[in-house]
Formats: structure tokens, C-alpha cells, sequence
């Protein structure tokens, strides 16, 4: 997935509070949507769960483009994982037809080709399959903005609707850490850089290996691997989930 | 497939035991890998917890303890561990931690299994025991090496020809030239009926020429007044190279073969010259050619050719560590034989000593001359000295020029100590073994392996029989030696660039001869000792502790193994170095090692390692006081 500098404003942590059990509750009563309805009804952990009994989920997708509303998503990767462990072998990839077509510049980026495309589904036709397969599990992604905002971009004009759920979300983590305050005029007037907070800049912090970005199986992986280096570094498995998602 | 993981996938190509499997099962494997990380200074796993998953280092660094605590290993990325537990009993047996911040790759067990069941290669790369994987890779260079390894029955072209010992000369001359051969076996008459001719000696052409045509003797002498009768052979079974060395020890032409104690052929020194065009006996034809200490000094190139020359041919440790002791032997020699010229007959008989490698034949190119002088009872220091301070100085300073350094421990026959009477030695390895203590015997280790080189050699056999016959029972010695031969350690193993000790230090080097193969050769004396083995040669020792059953099971075999890897990465190194143009040491960076060389170098290690604490168990060094 692509990271974009003025996307990372958007990460609130503030939402931490949000009761997402009754929340889910309250959206299965509400869609319109029997695959929705099916997903918001497995239900979501409460804030106070510890992360070591939270189920979690990692998450990325690869786009046609950067815009949320205009592009359209080519494939989904998504790794289950707990505190101790990263479940690569039921990891799940969808290559997916999109609405709109692929642009070069995406092209190179992903390395996925129209041809690769030609026999995708839609992604109403595996809608069920992808949300069952999330159900009950909180999702992990860096930078959720965009992981939402695409999903949503992508449900609306098939649905009628979006979709909600809580995301830890492992750029926000990061920022907490390392982009605290807002820097100094002095500091930017001479140019220090804060440190940076893309995937793989944050990997190396913990001395993770670098990957070939831009799979979204690859990508979901690398941030579930993020993910339990910052709880090893910065939480505990004791930790409330609520403490991190938002 | 779709759901893939391509950096697990093409992280398991890189490595073997993965780079081995075939593409469909690498792939299965691959989707079946779990993913941990773990923060520097974590643990792992626990002794005894349910072994679950086989651990593959993707980055960061783990450290593998023992039950008790201590070191056993440290892997970086493509590095695996947990086989063990694995194999047995389903239990944890070596805990784990996280040196640096590390990320796992978690195999189930079940995955594990089924490519150890059904997968051989893979099997024997994962071997659990260190010793089977180093078993593996010793027999397979032998293998490549049948050439070399070739026994002397592929030299024999006929049956013997053989005539029975009342025959004579004329007879003897004519069933040469019928036959057209050079020597003839000459056999006792049978005994009885049911028992076969004994062969009572050898008579050669040049038998004829030298003891019956210019002792102007009859032709019709028995041949057996003219044959050689202390006969020298070798077995059906021994190597073309062994036959080579009894031939220059001796200095005979011709071997007769025997199976069952009966001669099946005769070799000649000119086929062992037709077999094997180049190597160590021309150097050693060449040094007994030269006049003098210059010409001798000059030939150093040509034994160092003759040493990379096996190398390249891929001969064992032993064939390169015997030919150079040949030929260390043979500058002894030769540099005796000037010196004699040069001060004259020696006013009292005397034995030239071989100490250390030289004896043991295990030398290399590099090596230390470790020398000592044997004198006649008669020996009246006031009346002698001078001549044998001089044929020592003539000899160790020759030695020196062709590339055998000065002993830094001082034994050489040129050090008054090393330079005494029979009885004085006798009384020297006596005192050594009847009242030892570890100090005494600190240094003297090297005496223990020696071998005469010139002169009344018989001597030597003597002192050799009394070291046996008195060592075997003397437990106080044995301890004593045992715990000398414990003061040097392998290290653990290697990690990066670094050599890694049992204490977790890290060195940039190690010195393979301190480290590995000395400490191997003092522990196989001190068994050979117990066991009242009359040989020299590590390997030869080796066979008679394995024959003697002291060892556990099997131990004797990894010793072995052990020993001939450790050497040969010696001698490769050495043999590098010359080609490089440098100067060859014994010390080696782990940056100039092969992965492979690295694990079959620490599985060697271990092996020592554990053969060192076989030996305190069973000679209590502890009470060596």
C-alpha cells in the first residue's frame, strides 16, 4: 500500500474509547447488507480485552491509484495473527478486477498487470468470503486512513454503504513514539528531519528485515511482524486492546 | 497458488537445508511457516516445553544453551535450531534466547517430520548428532579421493615367481631370465603336507651382483646364503602410499604382497614410480642428491610444490602429513650423513631423534624441528661432547635453513638436556612415568611421540617398548598426561566473522593447530598410552583404542573424522597461503571459511569437546595434583 505524507495528519488516537461491541450490535440492527450484517454479527472484543487474547487480523490492499473515491483496489492480503505468533500459513490473498483501469505509474509500483486481471472477480463476488474471513478479528494495518478509505471508496458505489470496524493501526503507533510534539520553529527552521514513519523505516527501528514492498500479502505480513515488535518493545500482552486502536 | 508468502518462499531458497528440496516441497514447506518475533534478550524456549515447531533464524541473532546453562551454539539468519527436541521425545532440549532483536520462522512439527522421514538429504543435513553429519562429510571426500586411496593390489601384474631356498644362484638366475623379473621369493621347504611354504626371504638382481658376483662366490651358492632374510612387506590391503613409505624406510625395491600370510605378488619401487609420477619420493630422491646445506636449503620450493601438489590431488590428511614427514626425515638424514663427512666417524655410536609431528608423522609445511640425541652407554662427556654439540649445531642449523624453525621450547639436540646417554634416557621416561607430576610432564608430552630417524634406531625401539610396557598401568601418569592434554580447549563455534568461546567471547581468528588438531593428537596419546599401543600416528593410535574397546561406541570412528577434517582445513589453508604467495600459518579467519567448512569445523569441535570430558571421567586428571 501506499503511505502518503498529507494522509498522515488524519490518524485521531482519540478514538481509543469508542465501544466497539455495542457498535457492531447497533450496525448489524442498521445495514442493509446481508454480507454485512453477517460480519457485524461474529461481533468484536471489548476495549478491555488484553491484547494476548485478542484475535487480530493483518491487513493491506494494493490500488489502482492514490485517490480513495476515484481508484479502485486490485488485490487484498490479510495474515491472522496473535501476540505470539503470525499465522503466515492461513494467510489469504484476492487479486481483484477494479472499476477503472489500471494506471502505468500503479502498474510498476504493484507489478500487477491487466492481464493478471482479466479472470478476477469483482470485489462484490468475494465480499462474503473476505468479511467472513475478518469477522471477529480486530484489524492490524499501517496507516488505517487509507485501508478504510479505499474499503469504504470500494463498498459505497456496491452497497449503498461503508463499513466500520476499530483498526491498531501501526504508523499511528509509531507516531506516538516518535512525533510527540509538534516540532519546534527553531527545529524546523534548521531542517531536522523527524524521524520517518513509513513501513519500512519503522521495521529497521526494530531491527526487522526489509522486504520487497507493494504485495499485499508481503505488506500485511510485514505489518503484523511491526506489530509484534512494537508490543515487545512499547505494550505488553497485557495490554488492553483499547490502549492501541482507535 | 495465490496465497503465498514470497519472502518466506525466497528466504528459504537461499538456505540450505531448503536450497536442497525440491521446488514442490520447498513451496509446501513454505506455506506452512508461522512467524515470530522476539525482542533482543527474550527467550525462546524453555528446557523440557513441548517441542512444537522447528525455529529458522529469517534475521537477528539466537543463542542456544545447554541444560545447564552453558553456550552450546549461536546462529544468525538461515541458521535453525529445535531438530533435536524434535527427534526425541517431543521436549525442548537445548533453551533458546534472542540475542538481538530477532524474527523466527516456525515450521510445525508434523512438516518437520515428514521431511526428515522422506527426505534424505535434508535428513542428513539436519542430522541431530554433529558426529553423523561429519561422518558424512569425511567418507564422501574419500570417495572423491579412490585414486589416492588405491591399495597396492592394484600394482600386482602377476602371481610371485618363487623357488624353494635349496635351490641355487644359477638356478635362481635363470628363473629370473625365463620369467623376466627382477627379484624371485624364496620358500622354505613345506613343513608337512596340510601347511604351506613359509617364504623365508627375497632375492633380487641385484642380490646376484652385489653378495655372489663381487664376493667372487661359487655359482652354485644356496640362495639362501645370498637372499635378503629380515623381510619387509606389506598387506593385500594397504595403501599404495603406505608401501611407498615402508620402501624409503627400508630402502628396498621390491615389497612382496601378502593375504593370509601367503605372497600373492612382488612390487617394485618402479611401479609405485610408474603409478604415482609426481609426488613426495622425487623431492625425497632429490634431497639424498645434494652436497651440501646450500643445495639442501634450495629444494624448500620444491617440497612446498609437493605439498599443494597433494592438496590439489585431493589426498587425505594423512598421506600429506606422512610424505612430509618423509621428507623431513629424509633432510635429517641426508644433513647427518654431510655432517659425518665433515667431522668424521662419531667417536661413540649414537640415534638421531624425530620428536612431536615428525614422528607422529603428521607433519605440515609449517613446523618447528623437535630433535634429541640418543648416546652410547659408553659416552664420556669430557672426551665426546664436542663432536655430537657440533653434528647437533650442523644439523639443527641445516634444518633451520630448509625451513624447519628453531624449536621454541628448546628441544632440539643441540640443548645439552636433550643430548644424553641411553641410560640417562632410560632413566629420564622412567622418572616421567613412576613419579609424574603435571609440571614435569608440561613439556614433555612431545617426547612421547619419537621415532628414530639415523644410526642405532634400535635403541629407540627399545625406549618405545619401555614407555609401553610401564605407561599402561600407571594411573597417576595417565592423569597427569590426561590433564595436560585438557589445558587446550576448542572454541564453540563461529558467528559473522567472529570465533566464538564457550564463554561467548569473540575472537578475529583462531589457530586451528592450538585449538583443534593438537589438543586432538594429545588426547589420542594419552588413550594410546593406557591401552599399550606401539603406535605413533594419531590415526594409527586411533585404530588400536578402537580395537582395545575403551571408548563408547562409535566415539573412536568421530575422533577420527574429527581429526582428518580439522587437519585438512589446516592443510587447505597452508596450502592457500603458498599459492597466495604469503606465508603459511596455522590461523585462520572465519571470513575465508565456507559455511560448510564452518559447520563440519564445529561439529569437529564439539567432538573434541566432548573427547575431553570422556577423558577427565576416565583418567580423574583431578587427582593429578
Amino acid at each position: 500500500m501506499l503511505h502518503l505524507g498529507h494522509l498522515q495528519q488524519q490518524t485521531q488516537p482519540a478514538a481509543g474509547e469508542t465501544d466497539w461491541p455495542a457498535c457492531f450490535r447497533q450496525l448489524a440492527d442498521s445495514t442493509r447488507d446481508d454480507r454485512l450484517r453477517r460480519y457485524y454479527a461474529r461481533g468484536m472484543v471489548t476495549g478491555d480485552t488484553l491484547l494476548s487474547a485478542t484475535p487480530l487480523m493483518a491487513l493491506d490492499l494494493e490500488t489502482t491509484g492514490l485517490d480513495p473515491v476515484r481508484d479502485g483496489i486490485v488485490s487484498i492480503g490479510l495474515v491472522p495473527m496473535q501476540v505470539d505468533r503470525i499465522f503466515a500459513s492461513r494467510a489469504r490473498h484476492w487479486l481483484l478486477k477494479p472499476r477503472v483501469a489500471l494506471a502505468e505509474e500503479s502498474v510498476t509500483i504493484h507489478g500487477i498487470t491487466d492481464a493478471q486481471l482479466d479472470n478476477a472477480p469483482d470485489l462484490t463476488e468475494v465480499l462474503d468470503e473476505v468479511l467472513q474471513y475478518m469477522a471477529g478479528h480486530v484489524v492490524v494495518v499501517h496507516c488505517s486512513a487509507i485501508e478504510r478509505g479505499f474499503l469504504n471508496g470500494a463498498l459505497r458505489p456496491r452497497l449503498g454503504e461503508g463499513i466500520e470496524f476499530p483498526t491498531i493501526d501501526t504508523m499511528e503507533l509509531e507516531a506516538r513514539f516518535h512525533r510527540k510534539k509538534r516540532p519546534g520553529l527553531i527545529t524546523r527552521l534548521l531542517g531536522h528531519k523527524q524521524p520517518s514513519i513509513r513501513l519500512a523505516a519503522c521495521r529497521n527501528r526494530y531491527g526487522l528485515p526489509r522486504y520487497r514492498p507493494h504485495h499485499a500479502l508481503t505488506d500485511a505480513l510485514a505489518c503484523a511482524e511491526l506489530l509484534q515488535a512494537q508490543i515487545a518493545y512499547r505494550f505488553s500482552p497485557d495490554t488492553p486492546v483499547k490502549v492501541l486502536w482507535s | 497458488m495465490q496465497d503465498e508468502q514470497l519472502e518466506i518462499l525466497d528466504f528459504l531458497r537461499r538456505y540450505p537445508p531448503f536450497s536442497e528440496l525440491p521446488e514442490e516441497t520447498l513451496r509446501r514447506v513454505a506455506s506452512s511457516v508461522d512467524v515470530r518475533y522476539f525482542r533482543a534478550g527474550s527467550r525462546i524456549v524453555e528446557f523440557g516445553e513441548p517441542a512444537l515447531a522447528w525455529h529458522v533464524v529469517r534475521s537477528g541473532a539466537v543463542e542456544i544453551f545447554r541444560r545447564n546453562g552453558m553456550l552450546y551454539n549461536r546462529l544468525t539468519a538461515g541458521g535453525y535450531f529445535g531438530e533435536f527436541g524434535l527427534l526425541h521425545r517431543k521436549r525442548v532440549r537445548f533453551p533458546a534466547a534472542a540475542l538481538e532483536d530477532t524474527l523466527l520462522y516456525l515450521i510445525p512439527e508434523p512438516v518437520f517430520t515428514d521431511l526428515f522421514e522422506n527426505n534424505e538429504q535434508f535428513a542428513d543435513l539436519v542430522e541431530i548428532e554433529d558426529r553423523t553429519r561429519l561422518r558424512h562429510v569425511v567418507s564422501r571426500r574419500a570417495d572423491a579421493n579412490q585414486l589416492m586411496s588405491a591399495t597396492v593390489e592394484v600394482l600386482i601384474n602377476r602371481a610371485p615367481v618363487t623357488l624353494g631356498c635349496e635351490a641355487t644362484a644359477v638356478d635362481a638366475a635363470r628363473r629370473m631370465t625365463d620369467d623376466g623379473v627382477s627379484s624371485l621369493l624364496i620358500m622354505d621347504a613345506a613343513g608337512s603336507a596340510d601347511e604351506p611354504p613359509r617364504m623365508a626371504g627375497i632375492l633380487t638382481d641385484r642380490d646376484l651382483r652385489v653378495r655372489l658376483l663381487s664376493q667372487r662366490l661359487g655359482h652354485d651358492t644356496p640362495v639362501s646364503e645370498i637372499m635378503s632374510s629380515g623381510l619387509v612387506w606389506v598387506e593385500h590391503n594397504q595403501l599404495v602410499f603406505e608401501a611407498m613409505l615402508q620402501m624409503l624406510r627400508h630402502n628396498v625395491h621390491h615389497l612382496p604382497v601378502l593375504r593370509n600370510h601367503r605372497p600373492i605378488g612382488v612390487i617394485a619401487l618402479s611401479d609405485i614410480i610408474r603409478y604415482e609420477s609426481r609426488n613426495s619420493l622425487f623431492v625425497v630422491s632429490s634431497i639424498f642428491r645434494q652436497q651440501g646445506v646450500d643445495e639442501l636449503a634450495a629444494l624448500t620450493t620444491d617440497v612446498r610444490a609437493c605439498f599443494s601438489r597433494m592438496v590439489t590431488e585431493d589426498a587425505s590428511s594423512r598421506m600429506i602429513g606422512s610424505a612430509m614427514a618423509v621428507i623431513g626425515r629424509s633432510f635429517k638424514q641426508r644433513l647427518l650423513e654431510l655432517a659425518e663427512e665433515r667431522l668424521g666417524p662419531p667417536p661413540v655410536p649414537y640415534c638421531f631423534l624425530a620428536l612431536g609431528s615428525m614422528a607422529r608423522q603428521e607433519q605440515l609445511i609449517v613446523t618447528d624441528q623437535d630433535n634429541a640425541l640418543v648416546l652410547d652407554n659408553s659416552f664420556d662427556p669430557a672426551r665426546h661432547d664436542d663432536y655430537f654439540r657440533n653434528l647437533a649445531a650442523f644439523v639443527c642449523d641445516g634444518l633451520a635453513r630448509c625451513g624447519y624453525s628453531y624449536c621454541s621450547g628448546d628441544v632440539m639436540a643441540t640443548n645439552t638436556r636433550w643430548r644424553q646417554p641411553l641410560r640417562k634416557w632410560e632413566a629420564c621416561f622412567t622418572e616421567w612415568i613412576e613419579r609424574p607430576t603435571p609440571q614435569s610432564l608440561l613439556d614433555s608430552a612431545i617426547f612421547f611421540d619419537l621415532d628414530g630417524v639415523w644410526g642405532k634406531t634400535e635403541w629407540i625401539d627399545g625406549l618405545r617398548s619401555l614407555i609401553t610396557r610401564r605407561a599402561k598401568g600407571s594411573s597417576r601418569f595417565l592423569a597427569c598426561m590426561a590433564r595436560n592434554a585438557l589445558l587446550r580447549t576448542p572454541p564453540l563455534g563461529f558467528f559473522k566473522d567472529f570465533v566464538v568461546e564457550s564463554d561467548g567471547r569473540h575472537t578475529r581468528a583462531i589457530n586451528l593447530k592450538r585449538r583443534g588438531t593438537a589438543p586432538l593428537a594429545d588426547l589420542i596419546r594419552v588413550h594410546a598410552l593406557a591401552v599399550g599401543s606401539v603406535a605413533l600416528n594419531s590415526f594409527e593410535r586411533l585404530r588400536d583404542i578402537i580395537d582395545a574397546d575403551i571408548l563408547p561406541r562409535g566415539r573412536g570412528q568421530d575422533l577420527h573424522d574429527a581429526l582428518e577434517f580439522v587437519s585438512m582445513v589446516r592443510i587447505r589453508n597452508q596450502a592457500e597461503d603458498l599459492a597466495a604467495g604469503n606465508t603459511p600459518d596455522n590461523s585462520i579467519e572465519p571470513e575465508s571459511l565456507s559455511e560448510f567448512e564452518r559447520k563440519s569445523l564445529r561439529d569437529a569441535f564439539m567432538i573434541l569437546g566432548n573427547a575431553q570430558k570422556y577423558l577427565k571421567f576416565r583418567y580423574q586428571p583431578g587427582r593429578a595434583g
